[in-house]
Formats: structure tokens, sequence, C-alpha cells
């Protein structure tokens, strides 16, 4: 499956799919209108019940979003499924081989859930692609080396944590949505920080379990998954020093995580899917 | 990586919290019964978050008052036995959270509530357990505060804020689990069976807050679901 076969699944429930991802500005100021109006209802918390009374437009947004996440999600669990079949061959310590275990089983109760949560809002859920997690060789060896196999981990999570943040504007709409993201947001940071620091132990790279500026320390072939992370300007305030403070330009980049858009991401994950 | 096991004491802290967010959960249930009442103690005094968005702004403002007063505390009393590694991250942490401090004060402006004033007297930072578990409860708990706040933000670009800052607190909450006790960055204790983090609702986080307070904060006027 390639981007384009993604794209085309996500349009099977929601025809106007691209022309949200192209105006994504026009899409976050039409659920700004619309929160106007939700917000004053005292909202049930069944996820389903919730989808059927928001109108078409937002149900199919919101479920698009649902389904971009489940393929991130797919992407992950089989990755770390890969990892803990040869767990044994690929992964030297017993603590190691425990949270790559912890962190594939979160993925796999990810996938669960979303799948739950895209049905019980009358969606239907996206199938998973096939992957190919060497990316077409460039990572011909993730899973007999341990070192590349924790680079593409890296990748992963840090591309998960952009991902998700990048969609929390389309689901402003949605409480329930919208706290289950971001709930799951806070997961993959928490998985991508103990990623860094078992890269960091191994001498893998010289990485903290934030992101400082752009650097992946990794390599060029996944810069794309931390361009943008550089910036210190936030909401029009420059962070660096900020009100007299001592704060580098370092500290001030690794104070805030970036958003990707969809497209972005979708970009990035391109070579991992047939 | 070290590994070190909580001793009694910080077990004990650990059910002071979750009996905290009990009472808590039982006092936001009783407020919603009555809340035309104005005999709560907090709704009429303390220093008052403000309403909408702003006292969102306001209330994440509080809390990393409160994160930066404590590391900045952290590096500048060292615990015993602190290694360079630790130190060098304990400080990056620390330029963290001023850096949010100060984003929200810069942020709010003339809505922005007024520096508060802590109270870190049950915390040992001469003992390397006594302000690890001390980090670890104020990152889970920021971790949970966000989850918990970003759906009673209206404004996108607020919650975008809130969304690339509590990742970060989430970075922060794995590595101070991690010192404490390799592994544990997600936890049972703070994952759930459908591998999501936990939110709190603003009363919540609150009520756990304010025994590191001296400042009594008004949340009255925060937005609801």
């Amino acid at each position: 499956m390639n981007l384009q076969h993604i794209i085309t699944e996500i349009e099977k429930t929601d025809t106007e799919f691209l022309k949200k991802v192209d105006s994504r500005r026009n899409t976050i100021k039409n659920f700004n209108r619309f929160i106007g109006k939700v917000s004053l209802v005292a909202l049930p918390f069944a996820l389903g019940g919730l989808f059927k009374k928001a109108n078409g437009q937002s149900t199919s947004g919101i479920i698009d979003v649902l389904n971009y996440a489940l393929t991130l999600e797919y992407l992950e669990a089989a990755f770390y499924q890969n990892g803990n079949n040869v767990a044994n061959t690929l992964i030297p310590t017993a603590p190691a081989r425990q949270a790559i275990a912890t962190i594939g089983s979160h993925e796999t109760a990810h996938v669960n859930f979303l799948k739950t949560a895209i049905t019980a809002s009358g969606g239907t859920p996206v199938s998973s692609p096939s992957f190919d997690f060497t990316a077409g060789g460039t990572f011909g060896d993730v899973f007999t080396n341990y070192n590349t196999f924790l680079a593409v981990a890296q990748t992963f999570e840090d591309t998960g944590v952009r991902a998700y943040k990048g969609q929390a504007g389309a689901l402003i709409s949605n409480n329930d949505v919208l706290t289950a993201a971001l709930n799951i947001h806070s997961v993959e940071a928490r998985h991508a920080s103990h990623i860094r620091q078992m890269r960091k132990a191994n001498g893998f790279g010289d990485v903290k379990p934030w992101i400082t500026g752009k650097d992946s320390g990794i390599g060029e072939v996944v810069q794309a998954s931390y361009n943008g992370e550089e910036v210190t300007m936030q909401a029009g305030i420059e962070i660096t020093n900020i009100n007299n403070f001592s704060i580098s330009s370092a500290a001030a980049s690794e104070a805030f995580d970036e958003p990707l858009t969809m497209m972005q991401v979708l970009n990035i994950v391109k070579p991992f899917i047939k | 990586m070290t590994t070190k096991t909580s001793n009694d004491k910080q077990q004990l802290s650990r059910r002071n919290f979750i009996g905290y967010a009990s009472a808590v959960t039982a006092i936001a249930a009783l407020a919603a019964c009555s809340k035309d009442d104005n005999d709560m103690p907090s709704s009429s005094s303390g220093i008052d978050l403000g309403s909408g968005d702003t006292g969102i702004l306001n209330y994440a403002y509080a809390l990393e008052q409160l994160e930066a007063a404590f590391y900045k505390q952290v590096t500048d009393t060292p615990f015993s036995g602190i290694t360079a590694a630790e130190t060098a991250l304990l400080t990056d942490i620390r330029d963290h959270e001023i850096a949010h401090r100060e984003f929200f004060k810069k942020a709010l402006g003339s809505s922005a509530i007024p520096g508060l004033e802590v109270n870190f007297s049950g915390i040992q930072f001469n003992d390397r357990t006594s302000v690890l578990n001390t980090a670890k409860a104020f990152e889970d708990l920021g971790v949970s505060a966000y989850n918990g706040a970003g759906k009673l933000i209206t404004n996108p670009d607020y919650l975008l804020i809130a969304g690339k800052i509590v990742s970060v607190e989430a970075r922060h909450a794995a590595y101070i689990r991690d010192l404490i006790s390799n592994g544990s960055f997600a936890d049972n204790t703070v994952i759930d069976a459908n591998g999501l983090d936990r939110g709190r609702s603003p009363m919540e986080v609150l009520m756990i807050a304010s025994s590191f307070l001296k400042s009594k904060i008004n949340a009255s006027n925060l937005p609801t679901p």
C-alpha cells in the first residue's frame, strides 16, 4: 500500500478528505464555529453517541483523524511486534526486552482502542497496510541490528508525538475524542523519552530524552521527522532568554515540541508502507 | 541507569496523593450538586485564576511556577550523590519549566496571576529519593493536568501550545521515573489498559498542588466541560 492508497482508504469514509487536508486552516475555522454550538450541550461520555449527534462534516473529519491515527498505530504496533518476535537475538538485555514489550503492548492497545472508537462512532476502521520496515533497504538490518532498531523506534515515537499534536485543533469540537487523543499523545512522548535514553545508554546517539534543536542523533535519513523542532518562538514570543532568564536557544527548543501536518507525516511513513 | 525503590515514607505520600484525588472527586460531585452556593472555601478567597481560556492559561502558569521553583531548588542545592548526567538533565528540566512559566507570564500580560509562594517544607532536597519522588509526582501531575485541561480550551492556538508543552512534561516524567526505577517510564500506575495516560480536572490537580503552595488558589471561575 502506498501513500495514495492510505488517502484512498480514508476517502472511502470521507470524500472531502483531501480538500480538508489541503485547507486545514479553513477546516479549523469551521470547527471553531461549530464548537460555539456544541459547548452549550451537556455531552454524554459514549463516543458513538457523540458522533451521531454531531453534524456530518465534523463527524467525518473526526473519523478521518482517528483513521489517520489508527494507520500510525498499525505501523508502530507491527514494528514492535516484529522486534519482539526476534527479541532474543535483537535486544541484548532483559530490561530492554521488557521495555520494548511494554511499548509494543501500548501500541497494540492503541490500535484496538481506536478501532473500537471508530466503529462506535459509526465509522469504518481502515485496514492495516503491509509494512516494509527496512524502508526499501534504507534500514536493511532493522531487525538484526539493535542500533538500527532503536533508531527507527525513536523516529516513529518522536514522529507519533508530532502527528497527534498536529491534529489537536481538528478535534477541538469533540471533548472526548480530543481527550483520548491527548492521553495517547503523552504516552507516545513517554515512549520517545525512554527509547532516547536507551540509545544514549548504548552509545548509539548523543541524545537526551527531549529533542534539542532539530537534531535526531541518527542522521539525514530521518531528518524530515525533526525539521521544525528547532523553533524558539512560541505564539510570537521568543523563548531564548525570555524575561531576562538565562534560557539557551537549545533549552528553548527543547521546552516545546512541535506539530507535523497529516501530509508531512504521511510522507515520512510512506517509505515504510508497501 | 540506577535503580532505587521507594521507601515507606514516599509510598505513604503516594497514598496521600491518591487519597487527595479521591477526596477531590467527592468534593467536585458535591459542588456540582450545589453550584449556586458560594460557601465552598475556595470559591471566594485566594488568587483568582479567572475564567475562560485566560483562566486555563493562569492555571497552567500556576503549575509551571510550582515546577520551576522546585527544580530551581533542586539545582541550587543538589541531592547528595547526584551524578554529572543527572545534574545536566535536571538543569535542562529546570530551564524548560522556567521557559514555560515565563512564556505564560508574558502571554498573559496584565491578566497573569501574581507569583505564588511555595511550600516545600516536606521535601528533603539533600535526599535523592525525596527529590526524585517529588519530581515524579509533579511531572505526572503536570501531564494529567494538561491532558485534562485540553477540552476546556476554546482557542486552537492555545490548545496547540498546551500540546507542545505536555509532551515535554511527559518526556520529563518518563526520565524521572526511569531514574527512580528503570523501565517505569509508562507503567500501569499511570497508563490504563487501553494504553492511555490519565487526565485530571483542575479541581483534582489543584487539591494535590495545594499541599506545595502557601498561596491559596481560587479556581471557581475556571470553565467546566
